[in-house]
């Protein structure tokens, strides 16, 4: 951080506020623009901010504390599980609603648990972080690669729990493989009915959707943004740089990197309680193991720590596997027929993303290693080769 | 001993019956110690002696097999190294462990970092008391490093020279206001010069801060010039403890240093 609030203070007003100014406004009109043109990208690039959050929500995590987390999509499952419960017809042994937008076709109260969606995002937000510091405490005493392993086996017992959930003792839970469907949409009923595409989020006009998660995506940009020039922001660098001297200085690297997994594991949350409103059933299966990595990519290509870089990473993976892959694949079948190659003509590209991402990893690893858009200090431990020697050497010289 | 008359003046640690065994090795075996109020006290001794043990013991790293410590008038025997900082302790290492990504003025903030209150929601909505506190925060940072003379603010510790890189060290460990400052071969690795002017430091740390130093340090004309007190320790038992002119004339230190063979 002192890199970024040195360069933060240092540049011009334009540069400091220009660019993100006219990002957000780019992001504000993307709508109309995505209308006007004929795009049809509103749902990718729904999907793509999701990501964005996921991998914002990482980078507190390996980005500003230094901890591997290779577990990461078991706290966006048990967001999107929190909505799953308590926005839908899932315990129909019960008839709760509350300032939902659910109604049932008889015109009496819906069966099952029908909460706000509004509040169910504070609610995953909290119940993630809560689940964090849980999984945490008796981990984030283990260091490095130990911690990696145990975040790992993390992420694949709460999918598997999901999956064997729908008999605990009895009670359904999770509704195992099958998974929790027609989850509530969101939606803002007090509003006038001219605007009856926000009273109710629709599948037909997703701008509320897009809204909506702009909006999550920005408050996140501000959280990393303020985290990371905070008392906290340095006692994560600290602890990441020399746990040891940290806590000489008074920094208890325990709860400072509990906090870091928790904050993480809430916009983790929060991303899933979204997601699984927008895709509306939820399986145990959308929540793998390669979304821990795929996510772990976007973090590590943008530039780890770096905001900009891991938001530029986020949409850069996304972006080929939604976007590039498919049209590569229209390509290659054009080819495949011109040339009457029926190996070409019925190749499935977007089955190879993620030998392709592995193939990025490596080239960006062997050619860049700090990121697309390097966080300073984070490219300093990098490329550490002008440490030592030279600096004592400098330093008796000098005086 | 000459210097204090008795225990009118009030110990800042004590350390009763310290004994550290690494499996059969007794590395530092029944060493009673106390560092008085405002005062310079030095540990020496020969490679191996235990200093550094010892010193580790203290700050938390290692805990003892027997005996405690009390940091003034409360036990931290049971204390992990950051409450025992929390307490008073401040401490700098032999080899060099700053924070070497973070700008020296950082290094320092982050040193202050449980003198500081601002919470995570403080930061997030930007408050004005948050605000004012990391403003005042950085006054004292920047005077800080004024006190210990170091004048590369912005750029990375890493990239400081050597000598500043130590000053810096010091400056960290002042931000958490601690009691007793422990200082691991400050001048380590220093030219004459350098030295001579981290010992006037180490002088000063006491004059304007009212602080108590435990200073290990191989560097005789260090030691002997700037403590009150040195205790010298030898295959982890405290052999000599005294003035330094008591401690330079008694035997058992010579023998330990130099060898039996006396040549008159």
């Amino acid at each position: 951080m002192s890199a970024a609030n040195a360069t933060g203070r240092g540049a011009s007003p334009l540069k400091r506020f220009g660019l993100p100014a006219l990002l957000i406004a780019l992001a504000l009109l993307f709508p109309f623009l995505d209308d006007g043109l004929g795009l049809g990208l509103m749902f990718p690039v729904i999907v793509i901010a999701v990501y964005v959050m996921l991998a914002l929500g990482l980078n507190i995590v390996i980005g500003f504390a230094g901890l591997l987390d290779l577990g990461f999509v078991a706290f966006y499952a048990l967001g999107a599980y929190v909505v799953g419960w308590f926005a839908s017809g899932h315990f129909n042994q019960v008839s709760i609603s509350f300032l939902s937008t659910a109604r049932s076709i008889s015109g009496g109260s819906p069966a099952g648990i029908h909460i706000s969606f509004w509040i169910l995002l504070i609610v995953a937000g909290a119940f993630t972080a809560l689940c964090g510091i849980i999984i945490g405490a008796p981990t984030l005493r283990l260091r490095g690669d130990y911690l990696a392993i145990v975040t790992l086996g993390f992420g694949e017992i709460i999918p598997r729990f999901f999956q064997n959930g729908d008999n605990l003792g009895g009670f359904n839970l999770t509704n195992g493989t099958i998974g929790i469907k027609s989850i509530d949409s969101p939606g803002i009923s007090i509003l006038p009915d001219s605007l009856s595409t926000w009273q109710r989020f629709g599948t037909l006009d997703l701008n509320p959707w897009y809204y909506t998660i702009l909006l999550l995506v920005l408050i996140t940009v501000y959280v990393n943004i303020r985290l990371r020039d905070s008392r906290l922001g340095r006692a994560w660098v600290s602890v990441r740089e020399d746990e040891t001297a940290a806590a000489a200085m008074g920094i208890n690297p325990v709860t400072t990197k509990l906090w870091a997994y928790a904050l993480g594991a809430m916009f983790g949350g929060v991303a899933g309680a979204f997601y699984g409103a927008f895709i509306k059933s939820i399986f145990p299966t959308s929540f793998s193991f390669n979304i821990s990595i795929l996510v772990l990519c976007m973090v590590i290509l943008g530039g780890m720590g770096n905001i900009y870089g891991v938001i530029l990473g986020a949409i850069a993976l996304q972006g080929i596997n939604f976007y590039l892959l498919p049209q590569i694949n229209d390509w290659v079948h054009a080819i495949g027929e011109s040339l009457g190659s029926p190996l070409l003509a019925g190749a499935d590209i977007p089955k190879y993303n993620f030998f392709i991402f592995g193939i990025i990893l490596v080239l960006m690893m062997l050619l860049r290693p700090e990121g697309i858009i390097p966080n300073r200090q984070r490219q300093e431990e990098l490329h550490d080769d002008s440490d030592a020697g030279g600096d004592a050497l400098g330093g008796t010289v000098r005086a | 001993m000459p210097e204090e008359n008795g225990g009118s003046v009030a110990n800042v640690l004590e350390a009763r019956g310290i004994t550290k065994a690494f499996g059969g090795l007794l590395a530092v075996n029944a060493v009673d110690f106390d560092i008085p109020e405002r005062a310079i006290v030095s540990l020496i001794g020969p490679n191996g002696a235990g200093k550094t043990t010892f010193f580790n013991m203290v700050s938390g790293l290692y805990t003892p097999t027997r005996g405690r410590f009390v940091l003034t008038g409360r036990d931290i025997t049971k204390m992990k190294p950051h409450q025992r900082a929390q307490m008073g302790l401040g401490r700098t290492f032999q080899n060099i462990r700053l924070f070497g990504t973070m700008s020296a003025v950082d290094n320092v903030l982050a040193g202050m970092h449980v003198r500081l209150k601002g919470s995570i929601l403080g930061a997030v909505l930007k408050m004005p008391g948050v605000r004012r506190e990391e403003k005042e925060a950085r006054e004292k940072a920047h005077a800080l490093l004024d006190f210990v003379g170091l004048r590369g603010r912005e750029t990375f510790a890493k990239n400081l020279p050597y000598g500043d890189q130590r000053r810096l060290e010091i400056a960290r460990a002042l931000a958490s206001d601690p009691k007793l400052l422990l200082l691991d071969e400050p001048t380590a690795g220093m030219n004459p010069q350098e030295t001579a002017r981290l010992t006037e430091l180490i002088g000063r740390l006491r004059q304007e801060r009212g602080l108590s130093v435990l200073l290990i340090e191989h560097e005789m004309r260090v030691v002997m010039s700037i403590s009150d007190r040195v205790t010298v320790l030898d295959h982890g038992e405290k052999i000599s403890e005294g003035t330094p002119t008591e401690v330079r004339q008694d035997e058992r230190v010579i023998e330990a240093y130099l060898g039996t063979a006396r040549t008159g």
